[in-house]
């Protein structure tokens, strides 16, 4: 074997390791979604499945089966329902919001506009929790305290800054000569952007409403403690309802927790690509 | 008016007046809860002002004071390392060319995960009773189970692990792009003049690598204070406090101690902390950035 093929072979058991260390964690909370308590708990350890079980499933999304556990003692339901409202309805709001402020920053030369930008990514340094206690004081005067509208609007000032970032990375990658060709026609800046901007950088900013979207999804400091009942809890904060002072439903947690990646799983791949250029200003080939 | 609507204010006033109402607002009002005893259980104490009264208590806190170094510690150390692990990835999968794309695919996987879901799974790794690692270690002779999450040393040793390997990826997945980014000419006319790997790397990879390492730097430290969720689930800061961290020892004080003028004050200093983080790293990417003229 030549030096070369020796290094190879280095370089794919480097690989290898690296990706057991990745994958692992996260599939063997999805086997123990599938294996029943018996198995989980057994000493010495039962590697290899004996038999796969839907029950945990049952059991959180139709009430259990007679003779099993009852009634399922959490409500994910209700929290997946939450969840979606929270997170359809602040990412739409973000986006929107989020597009004019990226357009602004990409095509409008004013004052202090680096200071600004700096500004607003600088909000999103503040610690979750630490923004959750002025909030609590706050929502709980006006009274929105364990609502959607409450928890909403909080997750759009969250993704607010973010969708500012990538959208104005988007379109800083539109040459500027097409919409002044517009507007030397007569169009206005807002018509601009409408007709010629907009549609040329609606993947960008699709991309930018699923990271949006995947941060409502996955948040948890701010939630778990503006959420306090099934109103507005989210499934991220219900995974805390499956552990009590001494004993935690393994199983259970596990069920919920393959509920929540599977769609994160879903649309990172999706925006995968736009990822790595978003982040990078745009500045590099993906 | 017609100027107003083509400037770029109309466009940022929808940002301004959401971040005023969720972002600078709160913190107003999180600075004056913090001149004041203010306590859940006794809503008068809001309109009550101690001056620095809170402040003061803070400076002699010894609680406060190690949970403030652990997390500076806590930090320091978890950004080192995903740094030094990211950027081993990344020359590693830069060296792979059969099914690099899927490769990086693979390596995003961690990203997807929400910090809470992090911390369950590993809380459920280092299980010293089912943990997948003691029942692992169990086959090799290791009949003791080790209480990964009891013992204070392992346990902080434990969140890092998961904080790792939940944020490493971010750097990988940057670091990858930046190398493949780097043009091949200035690599091949120094390995002609005789540099061996390391002065490539040293003196060609690592400078092209530096904006790359910041926007990565900045990224990550604008979310440093996930590792609450990883915390708060894998320990809820015990045991007995010996992985309390900055973020978990405010949650604990405002919402189950309920003294939220203490917890407002704490919540100062943290912010501040993330802010000089942040601050630090964005300053070194707007100058690595002039440097490559990206814009």
């Amino acid at each position: 074997m030549t030096k070369k093929q020796i290094n190879n072979i280095l370089i794919w058991i480097g690989a290898i390791f690296l990706i057991l260390l990745i994958m692992t964690p996260g599939l063997w909370v999805v086997i123990t979604a599938f294996r029943p308590q018996v198995d989980i708990m057994a000493k010495p350890a039962v590697w290899i499945p004996r038999n796969l079980s839907f029950n945990q499933f049952e059991t959180m999304l139709f009430g259990g089966s007679e003779g099993s556990m009852g009634r399922s003692p959490v409500p994910v339901l209700s929290y997946l329902r939450n969840s979606l409202i929270i997170s359809i309805v602040s990412t739409s709001v973000a986006v929107f919001i989020g597009t004019l402020g990226g357009y602004a920053f990409a095509r409008h030369e004013f004052k202090g506009k680096n200071s600004y930008f700096f500004l607003i990514m600088l909000t999103r340094a503040i610690p979750g929790i630490s923004l959750s206690l002025p909030i609590f004081i706050l929502f709980s005067k006006l009274g929105i305290i364990d609502t959607h509208f409450g928890i909403i609007i909080v997750f759009v000032a969250l993704n607010v800054p973010f969708t500012i970032w990538l959208t104005d990375g988007f379109f800083r990658q539109i040459p500027r000569a097409m919409s002044e060709v517009a507007m030397t026609d007569g169009c206005t800046r807002l018509q601009a952007f409408w007709h010629i901007e907009l549609p040329l950088s609606k993947s960008g900013i699709a991309s930018a409403g699923i990271f949006a979207f995947l941060i409502s999804w996955n948040e948890f400091a701010l939630v778990s403690n503006l959420a306090r009942s099934t109103d507005s809890k989210t499934l991220t904060v219900g995974l805390m309802d499956f552990t009590s002072q001494f004993t935690i439903n393994w199983p259970g947690m596990c069920a919920l927790a393959v509920f929540i990646i599977i769609p994160a799983l879903i649309l990172t791949f999706m925006v995968q690509k736009h990822l790595v250029s978003g982040l990078t200003f745009g500045g590099v080939k993906g | 008016m017609k100027k107003f609507l083509n400037g770029p204010w109309v466009l940022i006033l929808p940002t301004i007046i959401v971040l005023t109402c969720v972002v600078f607002l709160p913190l107003l009002i999180s600075l004056w809860t913090s001149f004041t005893p203010f306590k859940l259980t006794k809503p008068d104490t809001l309109y009550r002002f101690v001056g620095f009264r809170n402040y003061e208590r803070l400076i002699g806190d010894y609680d406060f004071w190690v949970a403030f170094g652990r997390t500076v510690l806590f930090l320091t150390i978890a950004l080192n390392l995903e740094l030094v692990f990211g950027l081993g990835i990344a020359l590693l999968i830069n060296k792979i060319t059969y099914a690099q794309k899927t490769l990086r695919t693979l390596m995003m996987f961690p990203m997807m995960f929400s910090p809470i879901l992090v911390g369950f799974q590993w809380k459920y790794i280092f299980n010293d009773n089912i943990g997948l690692l003691n029942n692992f270690l169990r086959e090799f002779g290791v009949i003791n189970p080790i209480p990964w999450l009891v013992d204070a040393t392992l346990a902080n040793i434990s969140i890092m692990a998961a904080e790792i390997w939940s944020s490493t990826s971010v750097f990988a997945i940057l670091l990858l792009a930046g190398l493949m980014g780097i043009p091949k000419d200035p690599i091949e006319a120094a390995k002609v003049d005789g540099c061996n790997s390391w002065q490539v790397f040293k003196n060609i990879t690592l400078p092209f690598l530096m904006p790359f390492i910041f926007i990565a730097m900045t990224i990550r430290s604008l979310d440093v204070a996930r590792a609450y969720d990883i915390v708060q689930m894998m320990t809820g800061g015990g045991p007995a406090k010996r992985t309390e961290l900055l973020w978990t020892l405010i949650s604990r004080t405002g919402y189950v101690d309920a003294k939220m003028g203490m917890a407002n004050a704490m919540s100062y200093i943290s912010i501040f902390l993330s802010i000089a983080f942040t601050f630090f790293f964005f300053y070194k990417l707007m100058e690595a950035r002039k440097i490559l003229s990206y814009d």
